[in-house]
């Protein structure tokens, strides 16, 4: 099987690169596109690091064969700050002290996007289930899961007063 | 069949740094052209925060703002030597050595301050918003930014200092053992509360009381971090991780987090931590080490609290519900109904 041209809608714009057979879309995404937040942590979607929104749904990107997602709208960490404006979630994970080594942090972030994308007023449960697929071996994840509680809060509160 | 809960606690007296000293780090520390202070490093920041305790010890030695401080932690090749970062040994050397090396810039600072302020250096204080200004006399002063440019280009100065910090080496005494084995040593207890179901052996952490006396807590976000991630990590040891579980051969071992058993985020205890502030004389501002010592306490802590909820008495980890059932079946052996 040759390889082949791909395109994808990257955080709104459109990329196109050549794909070798059976390429994943992180590595895709980390050596043809060079957006490289998201991170090969264990490479067999134990550990959630790669964790990147294809067309809004948290998925493995170390997982994923990136034909099979042609044309698709992906997310990655490059694409949640507004220019040098952090998000919700960025920010609150910076107060609430969420990161480390730092290693989890994009993987924890994207599935947070993906939580308050479809439920902005998501329970502690709800959290510790959106994130029980990622592993954090620094912060015993309690600060995670108060720093994404926080952000749904700030981003309903932003929501109210625009 | 019941749910048994049970309180148990443990203590921890933990060495800062190796063990018998001998492991020195170095910090050098320059001024650019504008007036931020480059702390050179080889120490590496894996998360633990040294370099936001390098800058802060930096920022209070040189009295200017923590915006002025630069950490360089970039390469272990051309900076200055650090033994390492493990044996909770980095905030308290690193922090010394970063201290010396501000000293002794601060001096500098000072004196090409009194230049250009045509004043003595002894008359002469920072107030922490980056302005040198001369005592009593708050209008006759100088801007950090103006400075530096002042020394490099009119006064020809380099403000720089060199910093060291070196636990000397100590051996036993033969005859009697007698030897000078630590810096200073870190004190902590824990208190576990757990549940244990005597049906499936499951046993759970529901809360965790964490005092720990570091010294001082030069960021008590940063310590209070480590101290309840460390105890995470305990918890951890003490229920879930084992490379070599149930199994005969080793060959059926974990091998990847697909097979390794970690504790998740519904696994948490609810933590109370506690810091407790004795500085110690030979700390940064009177810091002591307490990387690794977080993880240790929990553990025998959430053994005594198994023992007290159900009389077994766990001596292997990880004390997996195969381990407490067994122990269970041997008291019922003991003491027929």
């Amino acid at each position: 099987m040759p390889s082949q041209i791909v395109s994808l809608d990257v955080n709104g714009e459109r990329r196109e690169f050549i794909a070798a057979p059976g390429a994943t879309l992180l590595a895709c995404l980390r050596e043809s596109l060079g957006l490289t937040a998201a991170k090969r942590g264990c490479a067999q979607g134990a550990c959630g690091t790669c964790t990147v929104l294809v067309d809004g749904r948290p998925e493995a990107a170390c997982l994923v064969a990136v034909e099979t997602v042609a044309g698709s709208a992906i997310r990655t960490l490059e694409g949640v700050a507004t220019g040098g404006d952090l998000d919700e979630v960025q920010s609150a994970f910076i107060d609430c002290f969420a990161t480390q080594c730092g290693f989890c942090t994009p993987g924890m972030i994207m599935v947070a996007e993906a939580l308050l994308d479809r439920d902005p007023d998501p329970s502690e449960a709800d959290v510790i289930e959106a994130i029980s697929g990622n592993v954090c071996r620094c912060t015993g994840y309690r600060p995670i899961v108060i720093a994404i509680l926080e952000a749904a809060r700030r981003r309903r509160e932003r929501a109210v007063t625009r | 069949m019941a749910k048994l809960r049970g309180r148990g606690y443990a203590s921890v007296n933990y060495p800062t740094g190796m063990n018998l000293g001998g492991d020195p780090s170095q910090a050098l520390i320059h001024a650019t052209t504008t007036g931020t202070f480059v702390v050179s490093l080889s120490s590496v920041d894996l998360g633990q925060g040294i370099k936001t305790i390098a800058a802060q010890c930096a920022a209070e030695t040189l009295g200017l703002p923590i915006e002025n401080v630069l950490v360089d932690t970039a390469d272990t090749d051309t900076g200055p030597h650090c033994m390492g970062t493990f044996a909770s040994r980095g905030t308290h050397r690193v922090g010394n050595a970063v201290i010396m090396a501000a000293a002794e810039a601060r001096g500098v600072m000072l004196e090409v301050a009194a230049e250009e302020l045509e004043v003595d250096a002894a008359d002469l204080e920072t107030d922490g918003t980056g302005y040198i200004a001369v005592k009593g006399a708050r209008d006759k002063r100088v801007h950090i930014t103006d400075l530096a440019l002042a020394a490099h280009f009119k006064h020809g100065r380099t403000i720089s200092g060199r910093g060291i910090y070196l636990k000397e080496p100590s051996t036993p005494v033969p005859e009697t053992g007698e030897m000078d084995p630590d810096s200073c040593q870190a004190h902590a207890c824990t208190v576990a509360v757990v549940e244990v179901d005597d049906e499936t052996g499951v046993v759970e952490v529901l809360e965790l009381f964490n005092t720990y006396e570091v010294g001082r807590a030069l960021n008590p976000a940063m310590a209070t971090q480590q101290v309840e991630g460390g105890a995470w990590m305990g918890v951890s040891h003490a229920l879930f991780e084992t490379t070599e579980p149930y199994y005969p051969a080793r060959d059926h071992g974990p091998r990847d987090f697909a097979g390794y058993l970690m504790p998740g985020p519904a696994d948490l205890p609810v933590q109370h931590s506690l810091l407790l502030e004795r500085p110690a004389d030979n700390g940064p501002y009177g810091a002591k080490g307490i990387g690794e010592m977080t993880a240790n306490a929990p553990i025998p802590a959430i053994a005594n609290a198994i023992f007290d909820a159900c009389g077994v008495r766990l001596t292997a980890m990880p004390f997996t519900p195969e381990r407490v059932l067994r122990g269970l079946d041997a008291l019922r052996t003991e003491e027929p109904c």
